[in-house]
């Protein structure tokens, strides 16, 4: 995560695509993003050479804190394989000859879209989040103006009329993604559109998690460690999703799974949505019910595959 | 039971005055309402009361003058000194604003049990299921039905959603009430059911109330005391009765001798 | 006997700003006294400004000059010159007014209308309510009635209402603005008997009233007023 001064080439790219002027107003913004844990920073977002909503944010937080002896995974909704995760990896291969991998213990930097991984972070780890709308109170609230004006008085009921809501029309809490979230008991924080099932990893996580919004330009943080409670009723407490079968794949429970339609005859399994956590467990020897169906065997092909292709590195 | 003889005012203004560039809004108007009072402000549009309204309600800053308000610590707090956590803390538990427009004052895509317990859960209540039972009882008591408690206003009739505006207002036990022509815009069936209810709820809960009309039967049926302005100045207070039976100034003659007899 | 009310040199003008300031005067120096337990009767013809003294009395109109003094319980008050809350305080409490028109309040039931001046002065709902609906059944409202909002009554039922209204709680001092006009003969002896309740209790009355049968038996004292009139004066 050095920043390194690289001698520029005429007609190349900066390290990581950002000068070096932009990478550091972003790191400022990281810094005070990390100093108040939840506070949304406004940051001058830069254009990217991709669009809105395909992580602008999080590749200009990646950018900033990347650096040449770093090894960067990218996931989309828990794979490395999809077109948003294969284009960002893409990116930052060329604009910055990074290392890259898809085990989730030989990153130094996690860009992620929608998951977390299933495997414990480290001290050593920074997971970087794509943000599509970083301010939790937008439900309810229109005016910036005012949203900012109860972040900073701490007005918080809005967020708990938004939960009422769900019961009220649900029986229970129905948010399943994009959680709310109270962090270190002051800034109630969009944890960006991660299943709720994630939500108590960011709790007291031993990585520090930087959230990146492009289109919003605001930047916050969450330092290693950091108490981050979910929003809840006494009487109706956060839970998380609960899956009544283990992935067909690689057998694990207490994991977050994707249906996965196999046919059309309405074949479908549950699988694990961290493709990188269910190809480890596999290549351990785990092995779930479906995985010899041969409907099911070219998912688990195509993913030893790309396991078989990491582990020649 | 009101107590008249209270030693002390729950609400002073001094000199209240607020200018919009040249023009006036209101000029030197200073009172002081008493807990269990309820004041009309009345006068025809243009007259100053909802600008003096606004001003006391801290929703707009005066040009000059000071309006201090009795905390439930007893302490006697000029407004425009609170920070604005205070002054914020303060409009939604020990105050109400009832609006004209029942969309200016609702949460029109909650439903109206939401709107009822947003207050309760901005000052902590993290439990659902008092907030709900809180929430029905107060849809009781402005006689909207217990069913109704998921639907959102939009589904509402004018006069069920300035009611449904009340509940949300009243649910903190606020102290001051400010009420802009809350009755301004429903039917006349309406209306009277809905002065009703308020003149129920005022006595009952003991409410000190600051209510901007420029119907002088409202004012009659709700208020105690009265304040005349024009063109942004005070005309002529006093008992509401004596105001609307005696009154002194030519501007309040005029304006007792054009209401419609039925 | 004590002196519940004094007026002294008591006067009032009206004018009239919509007609070029036009003053009419009214009353010029009234001065008397109604002592506890005494009934007082304004005299003089109509115009003479009785009703005014009774308006000026409860504080529905000004009084220009002079002095109004009433006592409430050890202190005097002069509600010529009384804050606007002091005067409340006195209708709460000190002064009644039993008028000959209900002021419709919509909804609320006869007996409600009969109780509210009862549980004003602290009485407990059902309580105050159980005495308006023996008040009522003695003025003869049918009982058919009783929940009923009092704006579809006729005029005589609407009046008996009021009658209830006003003598239902205690007031030191009570104001009796032509009680009995138009009831028949069973409810003005009705009314009658209130009137003597009170100045047993001590009430002290000041009341217009026109049936001269009805002023003979509970008038203790007459006050013409047509000596008091701002003309002659």
């Amino acid at each position: 995560m050095t920043a390194v001064a690289i001698t520029e080439t005429e007609g190349e790219y900066n390290f990581a695509y950002l000068d070096e002027q932009t990478k550091r107003m972003i790191r400022r913004a990281i810094l005070k993003g990390i100093a108040i844990p939840g506070y949304q920073v406004p940051f001058a977002a830069r254009e990217m050479p991709m669009p809105y909503g395909w992580g602008t944010g999080g590749v200009q937080v990646t950018a900033a804190v990347l650096g040449r002896e770093d090894t960067l995974k990218v996931i989309d909704q828990g794979s490395d394989d999809t077109t948003n995760a294969v284009a960002i990896r893409g990116f930052f291969e060329k604009t910055a000859q990074v290392k890259t991998t898809s085990a989730t213990k030989d990153a130094t930097i996690i860009q992620t879209r929608h998951r977390i991984p299933e495997k414990e972070l480290t001290e050593d780890q920074i997971l970087v989040f794509q943000v599509p709308i970083p301010e939790p109170l937008r439900f309810l609230e229109p005016r910036e103006t005012e949203t900012r004006k109860m972040h900073a008085l701490e007005e918080y009921g809005l967020m708990h009329v938004k939960l009422y809501e769900d019961i009220a029309h649900h029986g229970r809490i129905a948010t399943t993604y994009a959680y709310p979230v109270k962090v270190a008991d002051r800034y109630v924080m969009d944890p960006s559109p991660t299943p709720k099932f994630d939500n108590p990893k960011i709790d007291n996580m031993k990585a520090l998690q930087l959230y990146g919004a492009g289109r919003e330009k605001r930047i916050y943080a969450i330092p290693p460690y950091t108490k981050v409670k979910s929003l809840d009723f006494d009487d109706h407490p956060f839970e998380v999703q609960k899956f009544d079968k283990p992935c067909g794949l690689c057998g694990a429970r207490h994991v977050y799974l994707d249906e996965v339609v196999l046919d059309d005859q309405g074949g479908r399994m549950f699988v694990c949505s961290d493709s990188d956590y269910c190809e480890e467990r596999r290549a351990e020897g785990h092995v779930g019910d479906m995985a010899a169906n041969p409907a099911a065997s070219h998912l688990a092909g195509k993913s030893s595959g790309a396991a078989k292709t990491e582990a020649g590195e | 039971m009101t107590d008249f003889l209270s030693e002390e005012p729950l609400l002073r203004a001094s000199g209240v005055t607020r200018f919009y560039g040249d023009r006036i809004g209101c000029r030197d108007v200073s009172f002081e309402l008493w807990p269990g009072e309820v004041l009309a402000i009345v006068g025809e549009s243009g007259s100053g009361k909802t600008t003096l309204l606004n001003c006391l309600a801290t929703r707009l800053a005066p040009t000059a003058g000071a309006i201090e308000y009795r905390m439930r610590d007893g302490a006697m707090r000029d407004l425009f000194q609170l920070t604005e956590a205070e002054r914020r803390f303060l409009m939604r538990t020990d105050w109400g604003f009832v609006h004209q427009n029942a969309a200016d004052g609702l949460r029109m895509t909650v439903s109206a049990g939401a709107n009822v317990g947003e207050r309760l859960m901005a000052v902590g209540n993290r439990h659902y299921g008092n907030i709900r039972g809180t929430a029905l009882d107060w849809l009781e008591r402005v006689e909207i039905d217990g069913t109704r408690i998921d639907d959102d206003p939009r589904a509402f009739s004018g006069g069920m959603r300035q009611r449904l505006q009340i509940a949300r207002n009243l649910v903190t036990g606020p102290r001051l009430v400010f009420m802009d022509e809350p009755t301004g815009g429903l039917d006349v069936s309406v209306q009277a059911r809905l002065l009703d209810l308020l003149r129920g709820l005022v006595a009952d809960l003991g409410l000190s109330v600051v209510i901007v009309t420029h119907d002088l039967a409202v004012a009659r049926l709700l208020s105690h005391r009265m304040i005349v302005m024009r063109n942004g100045e005070v005309i002529e207070t006093g008992l509401t009765d004596q105001v609307l039976d005696d009154p002194q100034a030519p501007y309040t003659q005029l304006l007792v001798s054009s209401i419609l007899q039925v | 006997m004590r002196t519940r009310l004094c007026l002294n040199d008591v006067g009032k003008t009206f004018t009239m700003h919509l007609q070029g300031g036009l003053a009419i005067p009214v009353v010029a120096g009234v001065s008397f006294a109604v002592d506890a337990g005494e009934c007082v009767v304004l005299g003089g013809p109509s115009g003479a400004g009785k009703s005014s003294i009774l308006k000026m009395i409860y504080g529905n109109y000004r009084c220009e000059r002079g002095q109004i003094l009433v006592t409430e319980d050890e202190k005097i008050v002069n509600i010529a010159t009384a804050a606007p809350r002091q005067v409340l305080a006195l209708r709460q409490k000190t002064i009644g007014y039993v008028s000959q028109f209900l002021r419709v309040i919509p909804r609320v039931s006869a007996e409600n209308v009969v109780a509210e001046p009862l549980i004003a002065q602290g009485t407990g709902e059902a309580a105050a309510r159980k005495v308006a609906r023996d008040l009522l059944a003695r003025l003869n409202v049918p009982e058919t009635l009783w929940t009923l909002p009092p704006a579809t009554f006729s005029g005589g039922e609407q009046q008996r209402v009021n009658i209830a209204r006003g003598f239902i709680a205690h007031y030191p001092l009570l104001l009796l603005d032509e009680p009995t006009a138009s009831l028949d003969a069973a409810n003005r002896a009705v009314v009658i008997d209130l009137v003597n309740e009170k100045k047993q209790q001590g009430v002290a009355m000041l009341g217009i009233l026109h049936d001269l049968d009805v002023r003979e038996v509970i008038a203790d004292r007459v006050v013409d007023v047509s000596g008091f009139s701002a003309r002659a004066a």
